[in-house]
């Protein structure tokens, strides 16, 4: 039996059961949806939709589409690509790094947080693909056998590291929140009448793949739950590392930089607390999981975000410094020119909602508080795109040659993909909200009588 | 005609399922099947199960993983097609190898998590569409379950579960 102090806050409120925990966890797919989510589901479909609409357009004109031109010739969709990884990456660590490290809050949101990891990093996926322009001949990036005359990929290259490491993310991740989701698809399985509804028994029979919950299942359950654990916290480090050394093994000022591999985890790290505590902020009062995603959750992961803040804000500092320590007049103008030429609003939005904001949790009331980490997550969003639009933008618009210096200003379709794509996003998470155990019921069962309120008040 | 008898005893709370199971593996009744809704700690060794090797298989599926990635690499960037970027020629693999970690330590990841996955649904008869044979719909809810299969006298077992706390004793006859 798990045993813990007794002056730690529960993690559970109410007096729950473990028939209450089922219950409560098969309520949103076993119910109807309601109007706020039909509303938000109509508005994300729109968007996804238009979205999908100016991804077509692109791929019948050609990347002539968007707003690049000869020096800005990466812009939005690299931008967008690093954003939605880097939100991906909280999930990974609340699943895996922080089983790891044996921390029971993670059991409340880790599913969701998995979920967000899975489609964050499917809505990335897509800028590659379509910036490709030739969207049907993606199987080029894979090293496979070909008639024109061994054509091979180039595995010295950062660009063909991304591919596996992405890839070999995406997959693992879903195979890690796949192998959780199984007892919990039975539970449900098992809570639904034939009779009242055939199709969603069947359905959930079908996804839970026979489970019955014998002693030897769970206990190879466990360790495999580890093992992936193990697996996925190197992966994590390392594909956001890979993404960074796309940038950082070019010879552009400004991200030729050897800090670029953990200032990108942790500024991936930092985005993806943002947006889990967007979604769970949401989600808890849409779909009624007060008792479990609590203010203790949230606390935690404002802890955390006020940490990797920190961090970024302090690898900025670095960034700085080193720029000015290296006597290299290019560097240095590169960094000058983030703060204070023509995108130096964009370094402010940066600066102060990655820098600044975070600072405003060592206040208790404002970490305590639903509202403010609501505010606050939205800020870090915010920021974090503007990080990296800082790091590519203002990196290429001043390059070698003064005359081909130019500005970058986004189309209508660069607008419409990005949006889309958040559209996408909240289409599928919405999707998830209603037909998944939302909260990985099996394992928040194994915490209840440590964990939960009335076993505390008991003691 | 055989006189088998499968016995289900149901009870409401994990401690009272494994102080159970202590009592009735000590008087040397063999339990067929513990289903519960959730892993129970210390239920593995109470009922005496090995250890699982599932990290062991993961383990050498990461070796294959590294080792097939290494051939590939070697295959396409040494001798199929040698080429010299960056003023970094690929004539041999060792001097090249820095280069090829991240994808070599991705195809381990790879392999060692899908391929251990796989091992533990087949192990488990896990697949889509396979049926449970829990006997007992709220074992994935909130109730655990012993079962324990026995010949001629049933009542004694019938008693040891009562005494040892099960909240609900059914039978079956095979």
């Amino acid at each position: 039996m798990h045993k813990e102090s007794e002056i730690r806050d529960p993690l559970i409120l109410g007096n729950k059961t473990y028939h209450d925990i089922s219950r409560d966890i098969s309520r949103p797919v076993e119910g109807k949806a309601n109007k706020y989510w039909w509303i938000l589901f109509s508005l994300s479909a729109a968007l996804m939709l238009w979205g999908f609409a100016c991804m077509a357009y692109t791929i019948g004109t050609g990347i002539g589409a968007w707003g690049l031109n000869k020096t800005v010739n990466w812009a939005w969709d690299i931008t967008n690509f690093v954003w939605w990884i880097g939100i991906g990456h909280a999930g990974t660590l609340i699943s895996a790094v922080l089983l790891l490290f044996r921390q029971k809050w993670r059991m409340s949101i880790n599913r969701s947080a998995e979920a967000m990891t899975i489609f964050g990093v499917a809505q990335a996926a897509l800028f590659p693909l379509i910036h490709m322009g030739r969207p049907w001949l993606a199987y080029y990036v894979f090293p496979i056998p070909n008639q024109f005359g061994s054509l091979w990929v180039n595995f010295n290259s950062p660009l063909l590291w991304d591919v596996f490491a992405i890839s070999t993310y995406f997959s693992v991740s879903v195979v890690f929140w796949y192998i959780g989701l199984i007892p919990d698809f039975a539970m449900i399985r098992d809570r639904m009448s034939s009779k009242v509804a055939p199709m969603k028994k069947q359905l959930y029979s079908l996804l839970s793949f026979g489970w019955s919950g014998k002693a030897k299942h769970w206990q190879r359950f466990e360790e495999v739950s580890l093992v992936l654990a193990g697996l996925a916290t190197p992966l994590v480090f390392s594909v956001h590392s890979i993404v960074s050394m796309d940038f950082a093994t070019s010879v552009i000022p400004g991200w030729h930089t050897t800090i670029f591999p953990p200032y990108f985890v942790l500024g991936a790290l930092f985005s993806g607390f943002a947006m889990v505590e967007t979604l769970l902020i949401i989600m808890r009062k849409v779909v009624s999981l007060e008792s479990y995603i609590t203010i203790k959750h949230i606390e935690y992961m404002n802890v955390i975000i006020l940490l990797t803040g920190s961090l970024v804000g302090t690898a900025y500092i670095t960034e700085l410094f080193m720029s000015w320590y290296s006597g290299v007049e290019f560097e240095q103008y590169a960094f000058l020119n983030r703060a204070t030429g023509p995108y130096w609003w964009a370094y402010a939005i940066m600066m102060t909602c990655n820098v600044l904001t975070p600072q405003l949790y060592w206040i208790g009331a404002i970490r305590k508080s639903f509202v403010w980490t609501f505010v606050l997550s939205i800020f870090v969003n915010i920021g974090m795109w503007f990080e990296r639009f800082v790091i590519i933008v203002t990196s290429l618009h001043r390059d070698y040659l003064p005359s081909a210096w130019t500005m970058f200003s986004p189309s209508f379709i660069d607008i419409g993909i990005f949006l889309g794509t958040i559209g996408f996003f909240f289409t599928l998470f919405l999707l998830y909200s209603r037909t998944f155990p939302v909260i990985a019921q099996a394992e928040l069962k194994t915490i209840l009588k440590s964990s939960g309120s009335e076993y505390k008040n008991k003691k | 005609m055989s006189s088998k008898t499968t016995i289900y005893g149901i009870f409401d709370d994990e401690e009272i399922l494994l102080s159970s199971v202590k009592e009735i593996r000590a008087k040397e009744i063999e339990i067929k099947e513990v289903y519960s809704p959730f892993p129970v700690h210390g239920l593995d060794k109470a009922l005496g199960l090995k250890e699982t090797r599932m990290a062991i298989t993961a383990f050498i599926y990461g070796c294959i993983g590294i080792s097939l990635a290494a051939l590939m690499i070697y295959n396409i960037m040494i001798v199929d097609w040698p080429q010299n970027i960056g003023g970094k020629p690929n004539f041999s693999f060792y001097h090249n190898v820095p280069s090829f970690v991240p994808i070599l330590f991705e195809c381990t990841v790879l392999f060692a998590a899908h391929l251990m996955s796989i091992t533990y649904l087949i192990r488990c008869g896990l697949y889509p569409g396979g049926k449970s044979d829990s006997p007992d719909v709220r074992t994935t809810d909130d109730k655990f379950l012993m079962e324990i299969e026995i010949e001629g006298d049933v009542s004694s077992v019938k008693d040891i579960l009562k005494q040892t706390g099960a909240s609900e004793i059914n039978e079956k006859q095979a």
